[in-house]
């Protein structure tokens, strides 16, 4: 009977030296056999065994040359190293988030900034990251809202017709100043708030990572038309209240995500959606009408990912709705020593819904101010009852909202 | 506190405290008190040794025929305890442009007038190894080609590779006709971009050597026997798979370690003698070396 001699598996480099990429065809040859295991490999570049017995050593595989018919042929054993690096490795999750387990409960600070779903190096080094369980920051929604943003994104320069003529009497441009001055601030605090968060979200959570970031992206955006629509006619910025800014400072001053997110876009941003609508309707020029649809389809979305988060979290944690609501109310006593909306604002905006300066038209301006109070504090009331809060004290809390309506 | 067993090392870049503060800690660990004494050049540390200011050295190789030598020349045994997986069976490449005149199979004579770059002075690797290759073949310098050295950091015994990389560049600048260098360094020049992808040839080669080694001596150190063999132990017990251990194996270019062999210094003893480096008792001869 004839005895089968047994040949490793054998790979041909031709002339590629190890000098010019040869490595990885040795690397793939290599990774279909277990260590200890051999491999031969025949070449015919310029020193080829030198090089590979030089890359042998760097990696931790053993090598020896023979002569077969006349031509060396190295031999190399798989050494234990490459395999050993990932010993202890950890599995972060998954990168599709639709997959069971994909999103972990708790992030890990080893995990750091890789990629969900990645093999992670034992001996990584820990990053910390304050937001880094599921409960805190998540919503399913998270994704798809993203994706809208991505593709809702708008161009100030092209998307509104900046040289639209128009010319409105001098006390509404006025108006209309203060009131770009005032969202200008309003929005400087929604750039700020979900800025400060983003840094502290884990990566692994990403789908909330990018949807804050592009937040971040629309408010800055918003900051941009609004400045230009001020500096439109010449006008310069004009009042910023100290009641104004201290009831954004208890936005900005709110540590816990979920209950920042619940003040400034369930409510906030949920009010300003009111607010932007009421300008697109009766702003008394088309370059703001504009403005104000653009902004509001924006924020809408903004609203969108503070009411799906709370939704997500109460489901996990009913409990929690507690201290939402204990929120609202903490908010309203740290203001109740302040002005609230600044009486320039509330002005500004009769002005500029009357479109004229005659007592009929400012009649009428005024009647609209007060029909959009009612509005912003029902559609508050609306989401407030969608998170669950009973008729009653969705009534109470929607009325206790800053009149700074931010 | 134990009076840890002192270990000198050559500072030849800023990572080598990163590298022993590392290994201070991992001794630690092991309830084994280590410190470790940095030397600005090799010639220091051997004389340190002999003197009895450190207990064990991380000697490059031309290091460890100098302490082997003057441990000799005073009734000393030199030993070897330990080495890197790295460490082994080295060679140095003589490396030309693809367009070379010189042919590719070793015949070296086409050599003649030209100008082949070495490493610095004191490298083996890169300077004495070549030379006494060249030397072997027949060829000598100043007779039969011209030697252009690239010598950086004298007494780091060509641990900082500078002066190859600048032997490469030089090369590929056409400054130069040949360039001596590790074959490891070969690869890596590859990689940086410094020798590109087919723009050069490998035409010689050396034997195969060996590099550093942690040496002990014999009866001169305060540290006991008992103190090295447990050093030896736990160096050994280094473990690539450890996480806590491996960043400072990368660093220090290894996977495992290895028990010290002296088996593979016979090519460099005698480039020593060749090119007049030390002498049998370990004094410098090379009256042009500075470190």
């Amino acid at each position: 009977m004839r005895k089968e001699t047994y040949l490793p598996p054998i790979i041909d480099i031709e002339n590629l030296g190890l000098d010019a990429g040869a490595h990885l065809l040795i690397k793939y040859g290599l990774g279909a056999i277990p260590p200890g295991g051999e491999l031969r490999v025949v070449g015919s570049s310029p020193g080829w065994e030198v090089q590979l017995a030089a890359w042998c050593r760097a990696q931790g595989h053993g090598m020896s040359m023979q002569q077969q018919d006349g031509h060396p042929v190295a031999t190399v054993i798989r050494g234990a190293a490459d395999a050993g690096r990932w010993h202890d490795a950890a599995h972060a999750g998954h990168g599709d988030a639709a997959l069971p387990g994909a999103v972990a409960d708790q992030a890990l600070s080893c995990w750091g900034l890789a990629a969900r779903g990645a093999t992670v190096e034992a001996g990584a080094p820990d990053i910390h990251f304050r937001l880094d369980r599921k409960d805190e920051v998540w919503a399913d929604t998270a994704a798809v809202l993203y994706a809208q943003a991505v593709a809702a994104q708008w161009n100030p320069a092209t998307a509104i017709d900046w040289n639209e003529p128009f010319d409105l009497p001098a006390a509404v441009e006025d108006a209309v100043a203060q009131l770009m001055t005032y969202l200008i601030e309003n929005e400087a605090a929604a750039l700020v708030v979900p800025a400060r968060f983003l840094g502290q979200v884990h990566p692994h959570f990403r789908e909330i990572q990018a949807l804050l970031a592009i937040q971040v992206a629309d408010e800055a955006r918003h900051i941009e038309v609004f400045t230009r629509r001020l500096r439109l006619k010449g006008r310069e910025p004009a009042l910023s209240t100290a009641g104004g800014q201290a009831s954004l400072k208890t936005l900005l001053d709110e540590p816990d995500f979920s209950v920042a997110g619940f003040l400034l876009s369930v409510l906030g941003e949920g009010t300003f959606v009111s607010l932007l609508n009421f300008l697109h309707l009766h702003a008394p020029d088309p370059v703001t009408r504009q403005i104000a649809r653009l902004t509001a389809r924006d924020e809408a979305r903004h609203v969108a990912f503070g009411m799906s988060h709370l939704l997500w979290r109460l489901q996990q944690e009913p409990q929690f709705r507690t201290r939402l609501a204990n929120a609202v109310q903490s908010r309203n006593d740290a203001l109740a020593n302040t002005a609230g909306l600044n009486e320039e604002v509330f002005d500004a905006l009769i002005l500029i819904a009357a479109g004229e300066f005659t007592p009929q038209a400012i009649a009428a301006g005024y009647v609209r101010v007060q029909q959009l109070i009612a509005d912003m504090a029902e559609g508050r009331r609306v989401r407030l009852e969608r998170l669950g809060f009973d008729k009653e004290a969705a009534l109470h809390l929607a009325a206790l909202h800053t009149r700074n309506f931010m | 506190m134990a009076k840890p067993l002192l270990l000198g090392a050559v500072a030849y870049a800023p990572k080598v405290v990163t590298i022993w503060e590392g290994f201070k800690e991992y001794f630690r660990r092991h309830d084994f008190e280590f410190d470790y004494m940095l030397y600005s050049n090799y010639e220091r540390q051997v004389e340190a040794q002999l003197d009895g200011s450190i207990d064990l050295a991380w000697n490059s190789p031309l290091a460890w025929v100098r302490a082997e030598r003057m441990a000799r020349a005073h009734g000393l045994e030199a030993r070897a305890l330990a080495m890197r997986d790295s460490d082994r069976d080295l060679c140095s490449v003589l490396v030309v442009r693809s367009d070379s005149r010189v042919a590719t199979t070793g015949e070296l004579t086409a050599l003649a007038g030209q100008m082949i770059g070495f490493g610095a002075l004191d490298s083996p690797q890169a300077n004495l190894i070549p030379r006494d290759h060249l030397r072997a073949q027949g060829l000598l310098a100043g007779r039969d080609y011209t030697a252009r050295r690239f010598d950086e950091l004298g007494g780091k015994h060509g641990d900082h590779i500078g002066g190859e990389r600048a032997a490469a560049l030089a090369l590929m600048a056409g400054e130069i006709d040949a360039a001596w260098m590790i074959d490891g360094n070969y690869l890596a020049f590859a990689r940086e971009g410094i020798l590109p992808a087919g723009a050069t040839r490998i035409v010689a080669r050396s034997g195969s050597y060996d590099h550093c080694n942690f040496t002990s001596i014999c009866g001169i150190s305060a540290a006991s026997d008992e103190m090295a063999a447990r050093f030896t132990e736990l160096l050994l017990a280094m473990d690539w798979q450890d996480a806590q251990v491996r960043p400072l194996l990368e660093l220090e270019g290894l996977k495992a370690w290895l028990p010290g062999r002296t088996s593979g210094y016979d090519l460099l003893m005698r480039a020593v003698d060749d090119e007049k480096f030390y002498d049998a008792e370990g004094n410098i001869l090379a009256t042009d070396y500075r470190y």
